[in-house]
């Protein structure tokens, strides 16, 4: 299989590129972090690429409103480089505050804002697929961590009914294995119609706030503990893997 | 020309709920109903009106936000506004990255004296009256770094620029050092001409004296700060380096040390420690690639003036002492603790007599702290996966904060740099550096202003009315970020400097004063070192601690290339002198030399201060006659409701662990979310080993022994690392002390004592201290509400941070109980021990002794322990501790959400079932085991004692049969008390 080549930009303050970068190693594509100053000075880096990622994390540290800053920074100086990339067949994905940036950048419709409880939480929750996308096939529920103050998806009600028309809602919370577990609200920040990620560009581009980047690994799991102790009693073999990898497959396979 | 942006949300609001929700809490009788918020923008710089107006819609977005230029859009419906802004010279994150946005816009840099200054107006709906509306922005705003204004409906707002003007000439003053010692020691007290405490002893103060007299000419006041700095309790440690009665060599040397020294030899070819004591963080040998790094900071003072800005700068601080660990280690975990006084506590202080000065409210220090660590740790992108809290008044004056932070460093720089054939250094050990003459001395990050001058002497000093503002700095994370990747994924492996440190206490007269031994002197020129504004003096450009800044050790030829890369990373370098091997730090200012100091003297010339202690005299108690039976299940719910006992959930919840993807247990485990006290992470991808993290202390145990204290930290802390999956020939430890009082005889003598217990308990053990750091003043002297003297002495404590290798990651052990049928093994001998103990606080009962530590036995208890988690045979464990049994067989229900059905009567023996249930003995442990594995797993523990005193349940009851009756209790009840204390936080 051809591995297709990815790219995920830093700088700034975003931070989860390298658990990203190993995600999309461990589904078997060539990735590599770019600093937006140097795809900035270089954008031809994008020509030869098929993949590419804005990570999480906490560009410019939010201020003047998570991922405002790093997306007018975006669509100021690459903002035609990414029209051209986009034009072609190619993936996008925003992760988190990667998500914030490509809806500031105007990439992405919608906003995120303050969640409910108006205070930064990191925790597992559930989603399951609500459209269609090269990034979401075979995947109908996972269970994802989420680590953000300003997750509540926004979009006003025209904007909202396109996305629908458009089955562009990508990814809804729904009560799931880890919200019962621990006995927590399915949808952990108030967002609209309990959306965790929406697409754009016929569902190449994804924005999620959820990480499944850090569920690639079994032992990232939340309760792995306790499942361990039912493996050992039915004598059976611990998994390895986590159940956000199927979303970097997902990706590789569409360049298969 | 300037210019007020000022932008609101036209959607539901979050801040303007957070600030509701506040003022609500603290003022549940006001008429508050609503709150709205504008984010207000003063851009101090020449820009178009076209410029602004792009810069406005830059800061706006216009799905769910409007702006206006000029006055600000008051709404319709308030009574009253506060705005509230920052006092000049105030790190503004917000304001920085406004300006970066508006450079970007307009292609053009920002001149000195240009600048963005953000303030945020709260419009306050309800019936609220003027006094009350004066409350709320007390409540809001904290005045040593802020200002507040409420203006009644209707009133303009004016615009307030908060710029820097400091109307002096800088340049460097002559002090006259040939006066009385009356005369020397207020200049060491007050500080030069009234600038702030040298707080030097008198025997240093005369050294100095001496010293120039033996040159010839009077000291300037940037030699002088400088002495002071590097000589402090805060850099030289000077309590536990100098002797004290019989030990000549300082209890560091003997205890500390020497306990290091010991194990290492007796490990021989299995000594794992890389570097100990010398550097920025201690190592140890991770694989045979990499190294881990760990240290753990305090951030006392600071965080009791501003609790949020002094948390931020602990926990930026200490990743930059691992930045600086060798040639820069990747930061992989943050830990915290914080010892704070009851929340719920009223009573007021106040910092001087006359009572304008007040310590803040005890529920605020709280607060902010948390907060500081939510926003340095996260915005960082670092895991926090583990941290506590303790509560208790001691801490009222002056809290504890603790930061700490594991790294991450490969054995040796990379042969050939990245993408390229160029060989660079041929494979360097990075966990060494030396600065060699010639290296150019760069600085790094942020620009430097007057923040923190004064901090290491102020952290030498006590609380009190004197203590200066500008000791508090507020951290800029993000700065510290973009420097940060560059150097540990860069310029590191390209081999671009040979040295580097951090700037921390006492800023470069600390960091270059340190790295100049290394090369054997420095030149330095002041008038290079970028400023945040003009009309620094050359002594204040030398110690500011201003945050965010490294120094580093740069060869001439490699300055270019590390200078472009840090360009284009947005980050400044500045070169601002070279080192040397003159045997001399000579500072310049604009080519008149200011300070001109041999290295032996600024580092050697301290003299040594002999300390003499004296035990303290304490009467022994008999423990307090026992309660009735028919209490104990009420006891167990009024412990686990203790804020030092209980859950503290909602801080984990709001720190990050999940970040860089290296999670292998949670900070809150099993379905029922129970602090944990370990931590396993697993750092790189490409290995299956986990790196465990742990905690000890015990610091109300020394209320009756500081001994007890200190071996039942260390124990404590190895225990819950075996607990997690730790193997004890694999496990380091930190030492922070925390003292007050410390130039009393009596606290020496617990020092020493405290010191002694690290000794006999680390070697017992075979943990070796790795690094370290005390604090030796955390004391609060001031008034109380009556204007009364009051003195807080914080309890005498020591934080154990241990850090481990574990093999195999997906070993690791979890608190929880996870089926039922499971049965449930206390290992470990309990004693008599409820002198100092939870219990006893909740029942007010004093008396009775201190648990002790039998570290040899508890050792082997702890291997087999790891035996039997190695080899599969243990489906939970807890280590005992504050509590005892009653609150481990709890934790562990509630976690699992599962029942436990326990009986005691013959495990207890002999033992009154209160001693049993509530005594804090150390070495023990509470696992649980599922039915077919009980055999292999008791086998395992020949000669361990160990006893099986019940199983996991179903059915959600906890129930407890000992000799004088039973305890009952439902799950739920349990699981209500443990969550109560922060419940609404």
């Amino acid at each position: 299989m051809r591995k297709p080549s990815v790219i995920i930009l830093s700088g700034y303050g975003l931070n989860t590129e390298e658990e990203t970068k190993t995600a999309f190693e461990l589904a078997g594509a060539r990735a590599r972090i770019v600093h937006i100053n140097d795809l900035i000075a270089r954008p031809s880096l994008l020509d030869a690429t098929q993949i590419a990622v804005v990570p999480g994390g906490f560009s410019y540290g939010d201020d003047t409103g998570s991922g405002n800053a790093y997306g007018n920074r975006l669509k100021q100086h690459l903002g035609r480089t990414l029209e051209r990339f986009l034009a072609r067949d190619t993936l996008m994905l925003g992760i988190c505050n990667g998500f914030q940036i490509l809806t500031k950048a105007g990439i992405l419709p919608g906003a995120l804002i303050a969640n409910n409880n108006a205070r930064y939480t990191c925790r597992w929750a559930d989603v399951e697929v609500a459209g269609e996308s090269p990034w979401l096939g075979g995947i109908t529920r996972m269970s994802v961590p989420i680590a953000h103050g300003e997750g509540k998806y926004y979009a006003p009600p025209a904007m909202l009914a396109e996305l629908k028309k458009n089955n562009a809602i990508a990814l809804a919370y729904a009560e799931g294995e880890t919200a019962r577990h621990f006995g927590l609200p399915f949808n952990p920040n108030g967002s609209l119609e309990n959306i965790a990620g929406v697409t754009a560009y016929d569902g190449r581009v994804l924005g999620l706030m959820p990480h499944p980047e850090r569920a690639v690994r079994f032992t990232q799991l939340p309760h792995w503990t306790l499942v361990r102790e039912d493996y050992a009693r039915a004598g059976k073999k611990l998994p390895t893997k986590g159940p956000g990898l199927q979303l970097f497959r997902n990706a590789v396979k569409y360049f298969a | 020309m300037t210019y007020r942006i000022s932008v609101s949300s036209k959607v539901d609001d979050g801040r303007a709920r957070v600030f509701l929700r506040t003022l609500q809490n603290a003022f549940p009788k006001s008429g508050l109903t609503a709150t709205s918020f504008v984010q207000v923008y003063a851009i101090d710089a020449e820009l178009t009106p076209e410029q602004a107006q792009e810069a406005a819609e830059r800061f706006t977005d216009p799905l769910i936000e409007s702006y206006g230029i000029g006055e600000i859009p008051l709404p319709r419906e308030y009574t009253f506004a506060i705005e509230i802004g920052f006092l000049p010279g105030v790190t503004d994150n917000v304001g920085h990255t406004a300006r970066e946005m508006i450079e970007d816009l307009t292609g053009r840099t920002f001149v000195q004296g240009e600048d963005v200054y953000t303030s945020g107006v709260l419009f306050l709906r309800g019936e609220v009256s003027a006094r009350e509306a004066e409350g709320f922005a007390r409540e809001l705003h904290n005045p040593l770094i802020e200002r507040a204004s409420v203006f009644a409906r209707g009133d303009m707002i004016p615009l307030v620029v908060p710029k820097v003007r400091l109307g002096q000439t800088p340049a460097a003053d002559i002090v006259d050092l040939e006066v009385s010692d009356a005369v020397l020691m207020r200049i060491s007290k007050e500080g030069i001409a009234g600038r702030g405490p040298l707080a030097l002893p008198l025997a240093s103060m005369r050294a100095i004296r001496d010293h120039f007299k033996r040159l010839g000419r009077k000291p300037t006041d940037i030699e002088l700060e400088s002495l002071a700095q590097t000589w402090s309790e805060h850099c030289k440690h000077t309590i536990f380096a100098d002797p004290i009665d019989e030990v000549r060599e300082g209890i560091y040397r003997r205890y500390i040390k020497g306990a290091t020294k010991k194990i290492r030899k007796m490990k021989g070819r299995k000594d794992f420690c890389a570097s100990v004591f010398t550097d920025n963080a201690g190592a140890i040998a991770f694989d045979k690639d990499y190294l881990v790094t760990h240290k753990v900071e305090t951030h006392n003072s600071p965080s009791g003036l501003d609790p949020f800005g002094g948390s931020v700068t602990a926990i930026v601080g200490v990743n930059r002492d691992c930045l600086g660990f060798g040639l820069g280690a990747k930061p992989i975990a943050n830990t915290y603790g914080f010892c704070v006084g009851n929340p719920l506590d009223q009573r007021e202080f106040y910092r001087d007599e006359s009572r304008t000065k007040s310590l803040l409210p005890a529920r605020r220090i709280l607060e902010g702290v948390v907060k500081g660590i939510n926003v340095g740790g996260n915005q960082s992108g670092i895991p926090t996966p583990l941290g506590f809290i303790v509560v208790d008044d001691s801490y009222r004056g002056k809290p504890l904060v603790f930061g700490g932070t594991v790294g991450l460093i490969p054995r040796r720089l990379p042969r050939t740099a990245l993408g390229s054939k160029k060989k660079i250094a041929l494979g360097k050990r990075a966990y060494e550096k030396r600065a060699r003459p010639g290296d150019l001395v760069v600085m790094l990050g942020g620009r430097v202003g007057l923040d923190g001058i004064h901090g290491a002497t102020f952290s030498s000093v006590e609380l009190s009315k004197g203590s200066p503002a500008t000791a508090v700095q507020i951290g800029d994370p993000i700065t510290q970020k973009k420097f940060s990747d560059a150097l540990v994924r860069e310029a590191r492996d390209r081999a671009l400097y040979t040295s580097i440190t951090d700037n921390g206490a006492g800023g470069l007269s600390g960091s270059v004063g340190e790295m100049a031994r290394e090369s054997g002197g420095c030149e330095i020129a002041l008038e290079q070192v970028p400023l945040k504004y003009p009309g620094l003096a050359p002594w204040q450009i030398w110690l500011s601690e201003s945050q965010e800044r490294m120094t580093l050790a740069v060869p001439a030829k490699k300055w270019p290339e590390l200078k472009a890369l840090f360009e284009s990373r947005d980050v400044e370098a500045t070169a601002i002198g070279r080192f040397t091997d003159s045997g001399r730090v000579v500072v310049r200012h604009h080519d008149k030399i200011v300070l001109d100091l041999s290295l032996d003297f600024l580092h050697d010339g301290r003299p040594v201060h002999k300390q003499k202690s004296k035990k303290p005299r304490k009467g022994k108690m008999r423990r307090a006659p026992q309660a009735p039976a028919a209490s104990f299940g009420n006891s167990l719910l009024k412990l686990l409701a203790c804020p030092s006992v209980g859950s503290t959930s909602f801080v984990a919840q709001q720190y990050d662990h999940e970040v860089l993807g290296s999670s292998v247990t949670k900070p809150l485990q099993g379905r029922g979310l129970v602090n944990a006290d370990a931590a396993v992470i697993e750092p790189l991808a490409s290995s299956a080993k986990g790196v465990v993290l742990s905690h000890g202390y015990a610091p109300w145990y020394s209320q009756l022994d500081t001994y007890a204290m200190a071996a039942a930290s260390i124990d404590t802390a190895v225990r819950n690392a075996v607990c997690a999956g730790a193997h004890r020939d694999h496990l380091a430890i930190l030492d922070n002390f925390c003292w007050s009082s410390s130039d009393t005889p009596e606290r020496l003598y617990e020092l020493k004592e405290a010191a002694r217990a690290c000794y006999d308990t680390a070697v017992a053990h075979g943990v070796p201290f790795i690094s370290g750091k005390d604090s030796m003043f955390n004391d609060f002297r001031g008034f109380g509400a009556q204007g009364d003297a009051v003195h807080i002495a914080a309890l005498p404590t020591l934080l154990i941070s241990a850090i481990g290798v574990m093999p195999d990651a997906s070993k690791a052990m979890t608190l929880d109980f996870k089926r039922p049928g499971d049965l449930l093994y206390l290992v470990g001998e309990t004693h008599d021990e409820l002198g100092a103990s939870a219990y006893y606080a909740v029942r007010d009962a004093r008396g009775g002794v201190v648990p002790q530590v039998f570290a040899r036995k508890n050792a082997k208890a702890y291997d087999a322990l790891t035996k039997a988690i190695d080899a599969g045979l243990v489906a939970s464990a807890i280590g005992l501790s504050r509590g005892g049994l009653s609150v481990a067989l709890a934790k562990s229900s509630i976690a699992g959400q599962l029942g436990a059905r326990i009986d005691i009567t013959k495990a207890a023996k002999k033992l009154p079932a209160e001693a049993f249930l509530f005594s804090e003995s150390q070495g023990r442990m509470l696992v649980s085991v599922r039915p077919d594995a009980c055999k292999r797993f008791e086998q395992r523990f020949k000669g361990v004692p160990f006893a099986r005193i019940g199983e996991v349940v179903a059915e959600p009851m906890f129930s407890v049969t000992h000799s004088e009756g039973s305890i009952e209790l439902p799950l739920a009840a349990l699981a209500d008390a443990y969550r109560s204390f922060f419940k609404n936080w």
